[in-house]
């Protein structure tokens, strides 16, 4: 035994390449050590610190990116994360929302008088597990990643101590996230059993070599859909998707938006991974099952907002309808013979990017307007008025809710622009339909909201207060949306080595 | 064959005429709040402007040529072979002078009475997004227009209509937005179809119509894809029944755009890229087409006829003829294709004034029900002598414009569509009909006490309505250079739909 332990050498690290998980993970520590040893900070302290060290981790990323661009995607850590264009693009994304998650956090906190740092190095500690997700290349990593964001998500929905509904979100949150858990870890299982590794790449050599190995495919696919259930309740597809409205109404708006925006980028990346790198060879099993999750989840996602009338349950139908539509981007990739497989990658990275940057601008609006009302009541009525009480804010929000329907000249449109026309180009004309007639009815959703905004008298005089930080936070996401809607080459110029995901 | 005709000019035209409204709408954005007296007129020189630049075009535009003139192309997004791509060829030239000088008569002629700012902020960007429409020669540029336009026009109903101003809005917004879904699904798919076939990735229409060759089938289904969309935007029955609500709930600015150059979107768009791209598709489609148009004719005249909301019934006229106007399209004959783009600018500029002279009784009456009005004429015989006029052009009055667009089109379509001719012309004598019928009830008689007061035209008003009256009386007295203008281009494209066919 003692021998073993003498002889084990531990796998070579590159630091710089793990150096934004670093700065996450060392700025997050910091954050609580010197914020439970330092007095109440000034206002909005706590969050910039947490947008500054988010912030560090982008710049770290952008490096690595470069880095990718001249020496191409490989592995890191004996093989357990990869470093690619796709991961790292979701670790920017994740990161951003971080930056801008923060800077609403303190606002909101502030007028809840509540600002302590826990809650942002919960976020930090969240964005360590999605970024690992993202880059997982192996499924026990990919588990370990899974539970640090999984538990970071439960401790944040429950964060509000002096609402029921917030402990209520984290308790639901927590219970089904815990069985999503256990599906995934009993198909990582049955995985492991069939093909012998847990490596993404190992798996795929496994089931591709040669020499034909006696083994039982049924237990690979149950372990295939096993991961998929798993996945499929973290990214809320349906039928899995029954938690979310609860859970983004009752959890403090702000989280919602965390949720909503690095939650689903995470799982979603980590779930285009999984399947494209370790079971490309059976993409004829799993790309009927993708397509029917991806039709139904735009179906019911969209169609089931429209008799919402809280806007938060209404935002939380339409991120799954946003789910619904990546996912078409993975049905694009189970067709590995046509040679536009790879649009599908890029296009899903695409949207996962833009759709992090819209979710977080539409639930920080969400959170000002919540601020104003007496009960932080999220109701379509809480919107009324706003476009004569605060033209600017109904103007950023309208702009973004014209993004979640697909509206030209947004960035939601480049990013619904790419999907259909990966799924056009190899051939799956009645999932585009579908995915596109699924975005009319969600646009009613978004109308609907508009109207109350413009249309509606507002039911108090009270003035509206916008915070600093929040006004900030909202306008980059508006930036954001306009500037890759008109001119989406910004974007789509970086984007052509995302299909290479590291494999050696 | 059509072929891009780059013109050589210094000065990029056709991009002012869609980049100078935009311009025009966020300087009364930010002028709005300070100077509200500068706003309005910073709307004006804008869209005056964008006028004097359309007349201009029409004035340099050279008559008898087939392809597209003044054309200006930039690449805008490389990756997906996206480009900035405007032209103007005969069928779009006098859609886009309509859409050019009826924006600054609206702006100048009718009160927004509230939230003035915001009113012609969106009115001017939706100028920008018709005008974009009428002048893209790229897919992806003519999809951005044609969606983008729903957003002002969706406000300025929501905001500034009638009491079922938002159900009205909704409903357009959805319809519209329905239809131009699958219309992206088609235009994705057309290019990568025709990526086979040309061998680089390309949103150019005029590249993709010369070079590209579908199969039937493949071809067939994209044409409908196009025409789910146009047939919405037309509107075709019947997929028409959005508009009677929109028209109705929409401010009369609203009402005389959408009547005026919205709808004409539709048309064009079937004749620009549904003809246009496939041929044969629309040659395999005709019958039904030709069957869904006379129906049109005939149900919108039926409808109109019943009415008793004097906005409802010009409404359901617009659906009668646009009827017509589709049914020429798809004749494909000289004659009819250009009656049809005549009939185009002359619906806009008949319906687009019944709507404004509605509108003024409105303002008066505050009601719109025929039953209320009596008697008018006595009290305002200018104002009745503009609505004759006008209301005789929508009839199809030799003489007038209308009479010579429709009278091109059943000349034209009577030999491809001869029993379909023949029930739409029914339609001219129904249209006489609901609208004498309904100028009868409104005009003459003796006015009661509610109608005794009834203002006579203003001077500015009068001005206005001028406007309309001299175009509606010179193009229909002496319709050559309009029709020289459009020929030439309608024979070019009638010459491809026949090389390709054959």
């Amino acid at each position: 035994m003692n021998d073993e332990v003498a002889t084990f050498v531990g796998p070579a690290i590159e630091w710089f390449s793990v150096s934004p998980i670093v700065v996450l993970l060392g700025g997050a520590l910091l954050l609580l050590l010197v914020g439970s040893l330092t007095p109440q900070w000034r206002r909005g302290g706590y969050g910039l610190a947490s947008a500054v060290i988010a912030l560090t981790a982008i710049v770290l990323l952008v490096f690595l990116w470069r880095d990718i661009s001249s020496s191409g995607p490989k592995l890191l850590v004996g093989g357990a994360l990869a470093l690619d264009h796709f991961a790292v693009l979701a670790s920017i994304a994740i990161c951003s929302a971080v930056v801008l998650v923060s800077l609403v956090t303190s606002d909101y906190l502030a007028s809840e008088n509540a600002d302590s740092p826990e809650i942002y190095a919960l976020y930090l500690t969240a964005a360590i597990g999605g970024i690992v997700m993202a880059a997982s290349n192996d499924l026990v990593v990919l588990f370990l990643g899974l539970e640090t964001l999984s538990l970071s998500l439960y401790l944040l929905a429950a964060s509000n101590r002096k609402r029921t509904q917030s402990q209520e979100a984290g308790l639901k949150y927590f219970i089904l996230g815990g069985f999503a858990s256990a599906f995934f870890l009993y198909g990582v299982a049955l995985t492991y059993g069939t093909t012998g590794s847990t490596r993404l790449v190992d798996i795929n050599l496994a089931l591709n070599s040669y020499i034909t190995v006696p083994r039982n495919d049924t237990l690979l696919l149950v372990g295939v859909g096993l991961m998929l259930i798993g996945f499929g309740f973290k990214v809320s597809l349906v039928p899995f998707q029954a938690w979310t409205p609860d859970v983004y109404q009752g959890s403090p708006t702000p989280v919602t938006a965390f949720m909503a925006s690095v939650g689903k980028v995470a799982a979603l990346v980590a779930l285009v991974r999984v399947f494209v790198t370790a079971f490309p060879s059976r993409a004829d099993d799993w790309g009927p099952v993708v397509l029917v999750l991806s039709a139904l989840t735009l179906i019911v996602g969209s169609v089931v907002a429209i008799i919402q009338v809280d806007v938060k349950r209404m935002l939380a139908y339409s991120s799954i309808s946003h789910a619904g539509f990546i996912l078409v981007g993975l049905e694009v990739s189970s067709h590995r013979s046509s040679p536009d497989v790879g649009d599908g990658l890029i296009a899903i990275g695409v949207y996962v990017a833009l759709y992090a940057a819209l979710v977080v601008g539409t639930f920080s609006v969400v959170t000002v307007v919540a601020q104003n009302t007496n009960d932080g009541a999220t109701s379509l009525d809480a919107f009324k008025g706003l476009g004569k009480r605060k033209p600017l804010l109904a103007l950023a929000m309208t702009v973004l809710l014209l993004a979640q329907a697909g509206v030209p000249l947004t960035s939601g449109f480049v990013a619904k622009f790419g999907i259909i026309q990966a799924a056009v180009a190899i051939g799956s004309y009645g999932l585009a339909v579908i995915a596109m007639v699924c975005a009319v009815i969600a646009a009613f959703v978004y109308l609907r909201i508009m109207v109350s905004m413009w249309s509606s008298e507002a039911m108090t005089t009270e003035p509206f207060k916008v915070s600093f930080f929040s006004a900030i936070s909202i306008a980059i996401a508006v930036v954001v949306t306009l500037v890759i809607g008109v001119l989406p080459s910004l974007l789509l110029d970086l984007t052509s080595n995302l299909p290479q995901l590291a494999s050696k | 064959m059509i072929s891009a005709n780059t013109e050589v000019l210094n000065f990029p035209i056709l991009t002012m005429l869609v980049i100078l409204p935009v311009i025009g709408s966020i300087v009364v954005a930010l002028l709005g709040k300070s100077r509200p007296e500068w706003m309005k007129l910073s709307a004006l020189i804008s869209s005056v402007t964008t006028a004097a630049l359309s007349l201009w075009l029409l004035g340099v535009f050279k008559s008898g040529e087939a392809g597209f003139q003044f054309v200006s192309q930039h690449e805008w997004i490389r990756q997906w072979g996206i480009s900035w791509h405007l032209g103007v060829d005969g069928i779009s030239l006098f859609l886009v002078v309509l859409t050019g000088i009826l924006f600054p008569l609206v702006i100048v002629g009718i009160d927004p009475h509230h939230d003035e700012t915001s009113y012609f902020a969106w009115m001017l960007l939706l100028q920008a997004g018709v005008m974009g429409s009428f002048l893209s020669l790229d897919l992806f540029l003519f999809f951005v227009m044609f969606e983008i336009v729903l957003v002002p026009m969706y406000f300025l109903i929501a905001g500034w209509g009638y009491d079922q101003r938002i159900y009205a809005a909704l409903k357009f917004f959805l319809y519209t937005m329905a239809g131009s879904a699958f219309m992206l699904v088609g235009i994705i798919a057309t290019v990568v179809l025709a990526h086979r076939d040309l061998g680089v990735v390309t949103f150019d229409l005029v590249k993709i119509a010369e070079g590209a060759n579908f199969s039937t089938t493949a071809g067939r289904w994209l044409f409908l894809s196009f025409a789910i969309a146009f047939a919405v935007k037309v509107p075709l029955f019947p997929f028409h029944t959005w508009l009677p609500d929109a028209h109705t709930q929409a401010p009369t600015g609203g009402s005389v755009i959408l009547a005026g150059v919205l709808l004409k979107m539709g048309t064009y768009g079937f004749l620009r890229f549904g003809v246009y791209l496939f041929p044969q598709a629309a040659m395999w489609a005709r019958p039904a087409i030709f069957t869904l148009a006379v129906i049109g004719i005939i149900y919108g005249a039926i409808a109109a006829t019943m009415q008793r909301d004097l906005k409802r019934l010009v409404a359901y006229s617009s659906v009668a003829h646009l009827g017509f106007i589709v049914l020429g399209t798809f004749a494909l004959s000289s004659q009819a294709v250009t009656g049809a783009v005549m009939q185009m600018v002359n619906h806009g500029v008949s319906t687009g004034a019944l709507f404004l002279l509605v509108g003024m009784i409105y303002e008066r009456r505050h009601t719109r029900e025929i039953a209320e009005l009596r008697g008018i004429q006595h009290v305002a015989p200018i104002f009745a002598g503009v609505f004759t006029v006008v209301m005789l052009s929508s009839v199809g009055l030799p003489g007038l414009n209308g009479f010579v667009g429709e009278f091109l089109i059943l000349i034209g379509s009577f030999g491809p569509a001869r029993w379909w001719t023949v029930v739409a012309t029914v339609g001219v004598v129904l249209a006489a009909l609901y609208l004498l019928w309904a100028y009868q009830r409104v005009f003459h008689g003796e006015p009661d006490e509610a109608n005794s007061s009834f203002k006579e035209i203003t001077i500015r008003e009068g001005l206005l309505m001028s406007v309309f009256v001299a175009i509606i009386v010179v193009s229909g007295i002496y319709p050559k250079p309009i029709l020289d203008r459009i020929e030439p281009s309608v024979a070019a494209l009638i010459s491809h739909v026949e090389g390709q066919t054959k």
